[in-house]
């Protein structure tokens, strides 16, 4: 393998419906910000069906190239018809590094790719560096349930891959005044290369929104108590229009929907604000939540290691603690 | 019914705390456990054994301590268990963990072979993918249900927000999630036979057909540079004062910082 032809930085840019990901945009960000670096080109792959009118977004979120795959199979993700169209693109355009957010989609995509091209992959990277000496990809990632930070590297193959969660990255500010190429790609696919078959697509929480876009998020622990006693930090969150959270704990005890859980196996979320109400703060908890701007921690247990990370804390019983808090909002607006 | 599960036996990160000084693991005293998610992929594969008499393998790669997952394994109703276990296996990344495991698989016939999604030590969702593109078939991961209908396999394939329904044809791989199913217990019967009636196989590198260069620490395109814990963030303040008085507190905090 030579590696001084692969060059660049490529983005892999997921849509469903014809939507462009969330976490897409935050890797074009990261993206252009490593292209800089490495004074390269920034690229996004972008796969899907009628799909075209949509390229120029990613240009105005940091792209300097799109490539566009528009094809009927691949308006929907599906296993083969996405690795065999990537697999191309990645060994024509010989890029020196691959993002892919790291979705239900993504992590099922990346390991096939990295497999048939014969690369490494790292896997739900939480900071990525270029070493000042090797121009290698620094790819950082919490392992042992979020207990430990491992960086790894890919020294002798390329690309050098990496799967990068949701909500880590920072996109930039959308901005129609830059300029990038929109490249048509042809693939041909046909339906043998589906392999399985799609009987029915359901979305099930389309109408709820989502704990990773909110500003303010209130999370319940264990302490919470029981399903019924999470209607205050409903009514707590509703004062500052915000959402309802949960630990693992929670989720698993069926007092909120998996949807809604924080954590390493859950959601990585950065609001400005965060109530961890009754969360003793376990690692994989903490992994998922810790970058949040304002932390205020209400714990009967003064030794509860959410406390750690926590900008305010509170050693006191949430369920007269809440209360008293939407009171004095409720007062603080009126003076507003 | 040829079913082949990959289980991995890891460290029950749960379990596992950190020394507030010195920022370590502490990890003595850890229980080792099946991976949920793999286990979840056998009490699959043993629903389909009960229903219409599949024949189970459960194949590990790991250090010779395995061994007692495997027995777990064959304890809860598996009727083979493979032990990978080779020196040259050790330092293994994903891709050369796949390598591995498919060229095991290669050795064996299968219909359907199921992975865990995803191991609690190393959260990577890889290896099951990987297998699968090795040995060439379809893929189908985040398994939430599984059945058999027509001698094709009926799937509900989970994501962010949804579900697809999938019909795919064997062989294919699937990888499962611990939302799938409750694993069975070990029954009392079944750890006699596990201990004394069934025996793990033990296969070193000479039981497989791999490129030897492809595999262990050398045969890995990824490679640790450093791991270390995070750095403790500096804790704010901490009252204990009686809740009317935390109300103030936090609305003070709360307007210093301009969120209300």
């Amino acid at each position: 393998m030579n590696i001084s032809e692969y060059k660049g930085v490529m983005v892999f840019a997921e849509q469903r419906d014809g939507e462009i990901q969330k976490v897409s945009l935050e890797l074009l960000g990261e993206g252009r910000r490593l292209a800089d670096e490495l004074k390269t080109d920034l690229t996004a792959i972008f796969l899907g069906h009628d799909i075209r009118n949509k390229a120029n977004e990613l240009v105005y979120y940091g792209a300097d190239k799109v490539v566009v795959a528009d094809h009927e199979i691949l308006k929907t993700y599906m296993t083969e018809p996405y690795t065999k169209t990537m697999t191309k693109m990645v060994n024509e355009y010989k890029p020196d590094i691959i993002l892919v957010g790291a979705t239900a989609f993504g992590r099922d995509l990346a390991p096939r790719v990295s497999a048939r091209v014969a690369t490494g992959l790292t896997a739900d990277c939480t900071s990525l560096e270029v070493d000042k000496d090797t121009s290698l990809l620094l790819m950082t990632r919490p392992a042992f349930g979020g207990n430990i930070m491992a960086t790894i590297i890919c020294p002798d193959h390329r690309p050098q891959m990496s799967t990068v969660r949701a909500g880590v990255m920072l996109k930039l500010e959308r901005d129609e005044s830059r300029k990038g190429e929109i490249v048509d790609y042809s693939i041909s696919l046909s339906s043998d290369d589906k392999r399985v078959e799609i009987l029915e697509i359901v979305n099930e929480e389309k109408t709820k929104a989502n704990i990773e876009d909110a500003n303010i998020l209130v999370s319940g622990g264990r302490g919470v108590g029981k399903k019924e006693n999470f209607d205050i930090l409903e009514k707590l969150a509703h004062e500052f229009k915000g959402l309802v959270s949960g630990s693992r704990a929670t989720v698993d005890a069926g007092w909120v929907d998996r949807s809604q859980q924080v954590g390493q196996t859950g959601t990585t979320v950065r609001p400005d604000l965060y109530f961890a109400c009754g969360i003793s703060g376990a690692i994989q908890h903490l992994a998922g939540m810790e970058e949040s701007e304002f932390i205020i921690a209400i714990n009967k247990n003064a030794e509860a290691p959410i406390f750690d990370v926590a900008d305010l804390g509170i050693v006191g019983d949430l369920h007269k603690v809440i209360p008293a808090v939407i009171e004095e909002l409720k007062k603080a607006k009126k003076e507003a | 019914m040829n079913i082949i599960v990959c289980i991995k036996q890891v460290p029950d990160t749960n379990e596992v705390r950190l020394d507030p000084k010195t920022g370590t693991l502490i990890r003595e005293g850890v229980p080792s456990i099946i991976n949920p998610d793999d286990k979840s992929g056998l009490e699959a594969a043993l629903v389909l054994k009960d229903k219409i008499g599949a024949k189970v393998t459960v194949l590990t790669m790991g250090p010779p301590q395995a061994d007692l997952a495997l027995r777990e394994a064959l304890a809860m109703g598996a009727d083979r268990a493979i032990l990978l276990t080779d020196r040259a296996f050790a330092g293994s990344d994903t891709l050369a963990t796949s390598s591995v495991l498919a060229s095991a698989i290669r050795e064996m016939d299968y219909d359907l072979i199921i992975a865990g999604r995803q191991a609690i030590d190393g959260d990577t969702a890889q290896v099951g993918p990987q297998i699968a593109e090795h040995l060439d078939i379809a893929q189908i991961s985040y398994v939430e249900e599984l059945e058999l209908v027509d001698k094709a396999l009926v799937i509900k394939r989970a994501f962010e927000g949804g579900y697809f329904k999938i019909k795919a044809q064997m062989p294919c791989l699937i990888t499962t999630l611990t939302e799938m199913n409750t694993p069975r217990y070990m029954s009392v019967s079944g750890i006699f036979d596990a201990y004394r009636e069934k025996e793990v196989e033990k296969w070193t590198s000479e039981n497989i057909t791999i490129n030897k260069e492809t595999i262990g620490l050398n045969g890995s395109p990824t490679k640790v540079k450093k791991s270390f814990t995070k750095g403790v963030k500096a804790a704010g303040k901490k009252y204990e004062v009686d809740h009317k008085e935390a109300a103030k507190i936090i609305i003070e905090n709360l307007k210093e910082k301009y969120i209300i």
